[in-house]
């Protein structure tokens, strides 16, 4: 994952059965309480469904520092649907400003992808979509620029790996 | 909130968003981008050479690297008479920074779905 820009995988092998993982992911109240969001329904394959920040009743410490965010709410658009084995939803992951329609800005696609493992299930989360996202009106432009954004991202691949011009010499 | 995740580290994701937008404000300009690309290739750089081989005049070359300088990516040391422009790359890592604070806020939500899912015993 290190160097890519667009895109966050995850995996994490869960000791549980696949019946419940799906459940933790699929059911919108379960999702929420790990997670530490309140939707206002349940997730329906192509619509939007908004959501309200609550502290996670999984960990305290967390849920201490949520409390702050306690109320914001946002909106994801729920894209597939694959029982027990896929689930994938559209999001902001930014401020949206107040006043404009999240829809109509850039989302990042969220999948979740159960696979029997042994010993569990291996779950596999990936966000994707980074390179869309403008950070602001001027980023927007920058990122809709291909070649302006791939010479962004040697820059800073250069410079993780060290090989940026040193500033003295 | 910068995200629905954004909720653990909200802070430090607020402060880093707000600086990487300022990085790529800076860099969204096709002159500027070119300016930081020739500082990256070929290192520090006075204005003149900077201007070397370019449409663009001395003037606006000391302009934009103004703007990048404001935005933290580029800084100017006195060398006798003239400026050298440098990259400050330290800058150009932040933008990766966001990336790194929506990928540790996954890391702490996953943790708390493996307490959610996963018996006490197991």
């Amino acid at each position: 994952m290190n160097g890519s820009t667009d895109r966050i995988e995850k995996q994490v092998l869960l000791k549980a059965s696949r019946e419940r993982v799906w459940r933790a992911i699929s059911d919108a109240g379960q999702f929420g309480t790990w997670f530490g969001i309140e939707f206002a329904g349940d997730f329906v394959p192509g619509e939007i469904l908004k959501g309200t920040i609550v502290p996670t009743k999984v960990d305290a410490e967390v849920a201490r520092m949520q409390e702050a965010f306690a109320g914001t709410e946002f909106v994801i658009r729920v894209e597939r649907i694959e029982p027990m084995r896929h689930l994938s939803f559209r999001w902001n992951p930014y401020v949206v400003e107040p006043g404009r329609d999240p829809m109509q800005e850039p989302m990042t696609l969220v999948t979740f992808e159960l696979e029997e493992a042994p010993g569990g299930i291996l779950l596999t989360i990936t966000e994707s979509g980074f390179d869309a996202v403008p950070l602001d009106k001027r980023a927007q432009v920058f990122a809709d620029n291909e070649e302006g954004w791939a010479i962004q991202c040697r820059l800073i691949e250069r410079y993780l790996t060290g090989e940026h011009v040193a500033p003295e010499g | 909130m910068s995200h629905p995740k954004a909720s653990s580290r909200n802070a430090s994701a607020e402060r880093n968003v707000a600086e990487a937008a300022s990085v790529f404000a800076a860099l969204g300009d096709e002159t500027r981008l070119r300016i930081v690309t020739r500082l990256c290739r070929a290192g520090p750089q006075s204005i003149v050479r900077l201007t070397e081989g370019s449409r663009v005049t001395r003037q606006a070359v000391t302009k934009h690297l103004r703007a990048l300088s404001r935005a933290g990516l580029v800084r100017g040391r006195r060398s006798g008479r003239e400026t050298v422009w440098e990259l400050e790359p330290r800058r150009l890592g932040e933008v990766r920074g966001y990336l790194d604070a929506i990928s540790t806020q996954w890391d702490e939500a996953i943790d708390r779905l493996k307490a959610f899912v996963e018996p006490p015993e197991a």
